[in-house]
């Protein structure tokens, strides 16, 4: 199956869901913060991690694929819930450029710009996500 | 309160991008990708080396593994779940937060505390 963009799925996504989205990740982000504050950066850390809009993502993936379903006279529950179960193990590839993302984030941050270390773990984030979604794919 | 707000915003936006750029892409295992994304780490960690220090932050990097180990594990589990018992993606993703509560301060407890 080939990657592809499909910016008609803008068009489904309400603006109460762009704010829900928003909302969450902007409250988690600060959450992480007080934590951090209060318990110190070790336990604060945990947070940098957490799947902060992921139960909101998964459930629009679900109502989403139901409702393209419900327009083509289908039903579509068990479709929607196998859109939203392989979305989930996606992310679970996606947690592998993460941990990555981390250590790099842990060794390089001290000793260089953080900015350039940010964003150079941004992208191997991404590389590692994508070879580790190749190699699923192929196996 | 401002450092607060401040998060607060930058997280929206960086969440809400790559939200957005997991919505354009296809297939959805392809794009469940970017639900993993460092959304959170990159709102924080850059203003935390700015207002704690760089020594301060790669602590919290260092945490984030265990964190990062509790999201393979959850979202593991809430695939597993959503196929094997046919629970609504609400539920199963609400459900199983615990687990990567209790992977996340075990993981780091045992490994990096």
């Amino acid at each position: 199956m080939q990657i592809k963009f499909d910016s008609s799925a803008l068009g489904k996504t309400k603006w109460h869901e762009y704010a829900i989205r928003f909302i969450l990740g902007g409250s988690i982000t600060a959450v992480a913060g007080f934590i951090a504050k209060k318990f110190g950066p070790g336990i604060g850390g945990l947070f940098l991690a957490f799947p902060a809009i992921f139960p909101a993502g998964a459930t629009l993936i679900e109502k989403h694929e139901k409702q393209r379903k419900a327009e083509q006279g289908l039903q579509g529950t068990k479709r929607a819930r196998y859109a939203a179960s392989v979305d989930a193990a996606g992310s679970s590839m996606g947690s592998i450029g993460l941990l990555v993302f981390a250590v790099l984030s842990w060794r390089f941050i001290p000793r260089h710009n953080a900015l350039s270390v940010l964003a150079g773990s941004t992208l191997v984030w991404l590389g590692v996500s994508v070879l580790v979604w190749l190699v699923r794919k192929r196996t | 309160m401002i450092q607060i707000v401040v998060r607060f915003l930058l997280g929206g936006i960086v969440v809400s991008a790559f939200a957005i750029i997991a919505d354009l892409l296809k297939p959805k295992s392809f794009a469940g990708l970017f639900g993993a994304a460092p959304s959170v780490a990159l709102a924080t960690l850059g203003l935390t080396v700015a207002t704690e220090g760089a020594s301060y932050a790669a602590t919290e990097a260092r945490s984030m593994m265990a964190g990062a180990i509790a999201f393979f594990v959850y979202g593991s589990a809430v695939s597993w779940l959503m196929m094997r018992y046919e629970i609504q993606a609400l539920w199963a993703t609400i459900f199983a937060l615990p687990l990567w509560l209790g992977v996340a301060f075990a993981t780091w407890s045992l490994w990096l505390r």
